[in-house]
């Protein structure tokens, strides 16, 4: 085992790889955004009365839930301009994909969520006298939230993780920048270990952040 | 729609059908290796981080904690391209097969970890009362019970195994996906192709939690 650690070419670079990492934050983090509203509409729509509407959705939810996300990201890409869906840019692609694939995910969270929701507390927001619309507004969502807040933290760290499959449609995030710096440089320990450091401490700084926005949101039941 | 001209999507497949179908079989084959590799990590990383003495628990800690928190992409390429260094001629399938089955090692020792850590503590008080060693407490006690709380779980994981097999596509391993890319390059049908191979891959998923289902209504009465 001869070989020399050489962290040079590395640091030259550390700005973009920082750069990278940064971008598929935001990747995450809006994905997250918009997979929640989608979450929440289609939790809420699968307690609908109208069965094909809540046919559709189920089919949405396993259909996403059971496709790789690599192929995902490449009919969206590829495949939607076809239908005379064209995107901005390739991030507007990803995103769109993430967000529908964070969507299914989540919903499931949600629905869990909104049936685990004690069915006193809905009693009491009629008893005092809330409407429909006032009961999920004031009652159902905030706790709802608080006790999905743990499965929200794994889904945004694992949706960080995805945004790394970005680097298949050339997305200049962490994975495609430390493939270049490999490529370019051939320093391949160097550059795999710092990208594998940086996901880590990310993924790690995330839980440790959620962790304590969770016991700040405890539900006290 | 269902016209048989070059061109078409049925004429299409058709051409392509021994390319796509070979892709499956990798896929299969990729998805088979590192499930298996990853429950035989898995059941002993499990009982070592549960039942090991400290420097096994804190080693096994560092390479599960490290595992988890890196895309497997990351992974993967780390083990394509580092491997080679290390100056083990490696293919692309075999790299993916180490990326792939640590990654999976590592989430299943998770879950038989804490499945054996919901097992209540009397269970193994008992064992030990009437006189059983540590390998039979495992083997006639603890692990039965486990394999009931394991199976949702480890079903889950084979359905991620099987869409992870994916990412392999980027370092050139022929599976479904990149098979069906090469079939689109040649006969531009892109809508048509990737939707057929994502049909595809529900389908297997599918099938995989109905056996998981299946399995678990079968060992229902592995509970206590």
């Amino acid at each position: 085992m001869t070989y020399q650690f050489n962290f040079d070419p590395i640091f030259r670079s550390f700005d973009k790889m920082l750069a990278g990492l940064w971008l598929g934050l935001w990747l995450a983090a809006l994905s997250l955004a918009i997979g929640c509203v989608i979450g929440l509409l289609v939790a809420y729509g699968r307690q609908s009365r109208i069965a094909p509407l809540r046919w559709a959705l189920v089919t949405y939810v396993e259909v996403i839930r059971n496709c790789p996300i690599l192929l995902l990201i490449f009919f969206v890409y590829f495949g939607l301009p076809e239908l005379g869906i064209f995107f901005l840019d390739k991030i507007d692609s990803f995103i769109l994909t993430l967000s529908v694939y964070a969507g299914a995910y989540l919903s499931e969270v949600f629905r869990s969520g909104l049936t685990s929701i004690p069915v006193r507390y809905v009693e009491a927001a009629k008893a005092i006298g809330l409407r429909p619309w006032q009961r999920q507004r004031y009652v159902v969502l905030p706790v709802m939230f608080r006790i999905t807040l743990p499965a929200l933290a794994n889904n945004l760290i694992s949706l960080f993780k995805d945004t790394s499959l970005a680097a298949a449609i050339a997305i200049p995030e962490l994975t495609f920048i430390t493939r270049q710096i490999n490529a370019n440089t051939f320093r391949v320990m160097e550059s795999w270990l710092t990208a594998s450091v940086l996901y880590l401490v990310t993924c790690y700084a995330i839980a440790w952040a959620l962790r304590r926005v969770e016991r700040r949101y405890a539900v006290i039941r | 729609m269902f016209s048989f001209e070059p061109g078409t999507f049925l004429f299409e497949a058709w051409v392509a059908r021994n390319q796509l179908l070979a892709g499956l079989a990798v896929t299969a084959q990729l998805s088979v290796i590192t499930i298996f590799a990853g429950s035989v990590i898995g059941v002993f990383g499990g009982v070592g981080l549960t039942y090991g003495p400290l420097p096994i628990r804190f080693l096994l800690r560092v390479y599960v904690d490290a595992v988890r928190g890196i895309p497997v992409l990351v992974l993967i390429l780390f083990s394509y391209y580092g491997l080679a260094l290390l100056g083990i001629h490696i293919s692309p399938f075999t790299a993916g097969v180490v990326a792939l089955g640590g990654f999976c090692g590592a989430h299943m020792s998770e879950t038989v970890r804490g499945a054996l850590e919901s097992i209540p503590a009397g269970q193994t008080e008992a064992a030990k009362a009437i006189g059983l060693r540590f390998t039979q407490r495992l083997r006639y006690v603890l692990l039965p019970q486990a394999v009931r709380r394991l199976l949702p779980p480890w079903v889950n994981t084979g359905v991620e195994m099987v869409k992870g097999t994916t990412l392999l596509s980027i370092i050139g391993v022929v599976e479904l996906l990149l098979a069906t890319q090469q079939t689109i390059a040649r006969n531009y049908l892109i809508l048509q192709f990737y939707f057929a191979a994502g049909m595809l891959y529900v389908l297997v998923n599918i099938t995989i939690s109905q056996l998981g289902a299946l399995l678990e209504r079968r060992t229902a009465h592995l509970r206590y």
